[in-house]
C-alpha cells in the first residue's frame, strides 16, 4: 500500500492539473462565444455566394470554362485548417486523418494553416507546400483571398489538377465535423438551390468567360474564409469539450485518492495504538 | 414614383445593407449603370466606384471597391468583398494614400508597381469622392 505522504502529493498533483485545465476551459468558452458569432456573421455572405455560383451556373448550361473541368496535372492540393495549439482532443488529429484517407501521400501537396496539421502531415509523409499557420490566431478576408491567389496561380500554371479544402466544420457547441470539400473544379449539384431563380436567363457584362474568371477565386476565397472562422469556432469548442472532461477525470480521481488517503491515516493512527498498547501491555 | 425593390448588400463579414430601394448606381467593369426595378436578369463585375443607393428621394452613399453584382427583375445582390459607409472613411489616410500612390506613378519603374500604384490611388479617389 502506497504511504500517506505519497498519496497526498499524487493528489496535490493532479489538484494543480485540475486549475489548469479549469481555466482553460473557461478561457476557450469565452472564446468560443466571440468566434461563433464571428463565424454565425458570416454565413449570410457565404450562403448567397453559393446561391449565385449555383444559379449562374445552373442558368447558363454547357458552359465549358477552365474552372469547371479538372487541369492536367494528376497533383492535389489540399488546404489544411487546423490549429496551432494542442489540447484540443481529436479537433487536429481528424483532420489528418481524414485527409491521410482520402489523398495519397504520394501526389497530394499540402497548403497548412494551423502547425498541428502541418507536423501531423509532415510525419505521414505529404509535402507540405506552404505555411500560413499565422493567419489561423486571426482570420482575415484577406488572408483567405492571397491564398486563392496562389492557388489558382499553381493551378494555372499546370502544377495542381484539383483544389481540396479540409476543415473542421461547426455544428454547434458540441457537434464538430471534419469535412473534406473540392473548391476546384467547381462542382455544384444541379437543381436544388438554383431552381427558384431559374426561368430567367442570365445576361453577363462582360462575357461568361470573364464573369466566371473573377467569380470563381472570389468564390473560393469566401469558402477559404467561411472554413477558417468555422474551424476557429470547433478548435475552441472542441477545447472546451476536451477541458471540461480532463477536469471532471481530475475530480474523479482526486475524489478516489482522498479516500485512499483517509484509509491510509486511519491504518497509520490504528497501528499506533495498537503499538502502544502492547507496548504498554509488555512493561505491566 | 418608381417601383421598388429588394436590395442586399453582402460582405464576408456582415450584412452590409438589406432593405428597398428605388435605383441603384454603380460603376462595373463595362461601365458605369443605374439599376431600376424589373431589370433583366444580369451579373457584372464590380469597378472602385461610388455605389449610390435611392430610396424614394433619399440616397445614401458607400465607396465599393471590389466584388459583383447580381440584378434580378425583384431583387439585386451585390456581393462586395469590400465595402465603405462615407463615415468610416478614414479621409486623413485616403489623402495620404492618394499622394503616395500619385509618386509612385510619377517615378515610373517596374510594370508591375505602376499597375498596383494606379488601383491604389483609384481606392484612395473612391474614398475621397465618397466623403465629400
Amino acid at each position: 500500500m502506497a504511504s500517506m505522504r505519497d498519496i497526498k502529493r499524487r493528489r496535490d498533483s493532479i489538484q494543480s492539473t485540475e486549475q489548469i485545465t479549469k481555466a482553460m476551459k473557461l478561457v476557450s468558452t469565452v472564446k468560443l462565444q466571440k468566434s461563433k458569432s464571428k463565424a454565425e456573421a458570416s454565413k449570410p455572405y457565404f450562403n448567397l455566394m453559393y446561391q449565385t455560383i449555383s444559379s449562374i451556373l445552373g442558368k447558363s448550361e454547357n458552359l465549358d470554362h477552365k474552372y469547371l473541368r479538372p487541369g492536367t496535372s494528376t497533383k492535389k492540393a489540399v488546404v489544411a485548417i487546423t490549429s496551432n495549439r494542442g489540447l484540443a482532443g481529436g479537433y487536429n488529429n481528424n483532420i489528418v486523418k481524414l485527409i491521410n484517407s482520402e489523398l495519397p501521400a504520394g501526389d497530394t501537396m499540402v497548403y497548412a494553416i494551423g502547425r498541428k496539421g502541418r507536423d501531423g502531415l509532415q510525419r505521414k509523409g505529404y509535402e507540405i507546400k506552404a505555411d500560413y499557420s499565422e493567419v489561423i490566431n486571426e482570420p482575415l478576408y484577406r488572408d483567405a483571398a492571397d491564398l486563392t491567389l496562389e492557388l489558382l496561380d499553381g493551378f494555372a500554371r499546370g502544377e495542381i489538377g484539383e483544389i481540396y479544402l479540409a476543415y473542421t466544420s461547426f455544428k454547434n457547441t458540441v457537434t464538430h465535423i471534419p469535412k473534406l470539400i473540392k473548391l476546384l473544379p467547381v462542382e455544384i449539384e444541379a437543381g436544388g438551390q438554383a431552381e427558384g431563380k431559374a426561368h430567367a436567363l442570365m445576361t453577363y457584362e462582360p462575357e461568361e468567360e470573364e464573369v466566371l474568371d473573377s467569380i470563381v477565386p472570389k468564390y473560393m476565397s469566401s469558402l477559404i474564409y467561411g472554413a477558417l472562422l468555422e474551424a476557429v469556432a470547433s478548435e475552441n469548442g472542441a477545447r472546451m469539450t476536451a477541458m471540461d472532461s480532463a477536469t471532471s477525470n481530475a475530480e474523479e480521481m482526486i475524489e478516489a485518492l482522498s479516500l485512499q488517503y483517509n484509509r491510509a491515516r486511519q491504518g497509520a493512527i490504528t497501528q499506533e495504538l495498537t503499538e502502544i498498547v502492547a507496548g504498554a501491555n509488555a512493561i505491566s | 414614383m418608381a417601383e421598388m425593390f429588394k436590395l442586399q448588400i453582402v460582405t464576408p463579414e456582415r450584412v452590409f445593407y438589406e432593405g428597398d430601394a428605388s435605383m441603384v448606381e454603380l460603376s462595373t467593369t463595362e461601365g458605369d449603370i443605374g439599376v431600376y426595378a424589373n431589370h433583366i436578369p444580369m451579373t457584372a463585375i464590380v469597378a472602385p466606384g461610388i455605389l449610390k443607393i435611392h430610396e424614394g428621394a433619399e440616397v445614401k452613399k458607400a465607396a465599393l471597391h471590389a466584388g459583383f453584382i447580381e440584378v434580378l427583375p425583384q431583387e439585386v445582390t451585390i456581393m462586395a468583398e469590400v465595402i465603405e459607409w462615407p463615415d468610416e472613411i478614414d479621409i486623413k489616410r485616403a489623402d495620404e494614400a492618394r499622394i503616395r500612390a500619385e509618386r509612385r506613378l510619377k517615378d515610373n519603374s517596374a510594370e508591375n508597381d505602376v499597375l498596383r500604384a494606379k488601383l491604389a490611388l483609384r481606392r484612395a479617389l473612391t474614398r475621397l469622392s465618397a466623403r465629400q
